[in-house]
């Protein structure tokens, strides 16, 4: 075990499935998804999510760069996509 | 996609506590009965939030530890949360909560690390503190169905009090089905000598064999997630195979 490994502060992306359930109709933690910013492609509950802020952020797990976030006031939530390619969601 | 993840806009309900147990110094177990509880695969998790007099909100996101439909779960559901010193919610959850109190929640949620009695193949479950709770669930959901998929659990915990479900553990190795394996990481019982964390050799003694074809699922805090899952993967174990939850 590293000591980077030691400093860990992000869960994945299993912990984001309440805050994008209010929004998907489909569970988007078992979905594909691809990073605009490296390429890779991954299962998203594979991806880093970090709650310790305002707001929810899900960074790639090979590069780093931010997937999406979301942030909730008591009026509205936000939902930035910038970070992914596309993600694929398997037909019923 | 599962057929339960189609549903309506997923929204925050209330739920009320009916008991709470203790597990250890530092974990129990929460019974909520939720109405209309939609049923959830064993790995899933719901998001508890709570509202402070100011208005300030925290939710957290807790591993469901029944199976569902369990013979242990009837019509209510069970949740194991374990004390983290600075926590913002789990110290309300494991020293105030109490049985009559209302709770908010919202879930089922997560599709990914869920295990189904249909799924093809050996089950090897390596969990980590209380990284144990959605392995707990899929045990009882193995049991419920009646499965006789062979499953193995490998829990890594540091000392024999901070064993969570002690007796539950022990009913459900009584299965032919079901292996159970203790790996103590700071002290050890009696007439159990190994002390240490779970390495290369502890893998290749307990765990299934890259050529079993086993699904692998690792609970636990991130580092040992991240231990446990580049130690599968550095034993030939497909990393496609091995599906990972941390919490931290």
């Amino acid at each position: 075990m590293s000591p980077a490994n030691d400093q860990a502060n992000y869960l994945d992306g299993n912990a984001a499935a309440g805050a994008l359930s209010e929004l998907f109709a489909v569970d988007l933690t078992a979905a594909t998804a691809q990073c605009n910013g490296c390429g890779k492609t991954a299962v998203f509950a594979e991806a880093r999510v970090y709650v310790d802020a305002p707001g929810m952020v899900a960074r790639c797990n090979g590069c780093e760069a931010v997937l999406l976030r979301v942030v909730s006031t008591p009026d509205n939530t936000y939902l930035d996509l910038r970070g992914l390619t596309y993600l694929r969601v398997p037909n019923p | 996609m599962e057929r339960t993840a189609i549903r309506r806009r997923l929204m925050w309900q209330v739920a009320t506590v009916t008991d709470v147990r203790r597990e250890t110094e530092t974990a129990r177990t929460i019974v909520l009965d939720v109405p209309d509880w939609p049923g959830h695969l064993a790995g899933q998790h719901l998001d508890v939030r709570l509202t402070a007099e100011d208005g300030y909100r925290a939710s957290r996101s807790y591993s469901i530890a029944s199976a569902w439909p369990g013979s242990d779960s009837g019509s209510t559901i069970e949740l194991t949360v374990e004390r983290l010193p600075d926590g913002e919610v789990s110290p309300y959850l494991v020293d105030v909560l109490k049985a009559g109190d209302p709770l908010e929640i919202r879930g089922p949620v997560g599709g990914w690390f869920v295990w189904k009695p249909e799924q093809e193949g050996p089950v090897q479950l390596i969990g980590g503190g209380s990284g144990v709770v959605p392995l707990r669930a899929m045990l009882r959901a193995h049991a419920a169905a009646g499965s006789t998929t062979p499953m193995r659990l490998l829990y890594s915990v540091r000392r024999p009090d901070a064993v969570i479900y002690v007796s539950d553990l022990k009913e459900l190795a009584g299965s032919d089905d079901v292996d159970v394996r203790l790996v103590y990481t700071r002290e050890a019982p009696a007439g159990e000598p190994r002390v240490g964390r779970i390495d290369a050799e502890t893998i290749a003694q307990h765990a299934f064999k890259p050529a079993d074809g086993a699904t692998t699922y690792v609970c636990g805090p991130t580092p040992f997630v991240e231990a446990v899952a580049d130690l599968l993967v550095a034993a030939g174990h497909d990393p496609a195979q091995v599906r990972t939850e941390r919490f931290g």
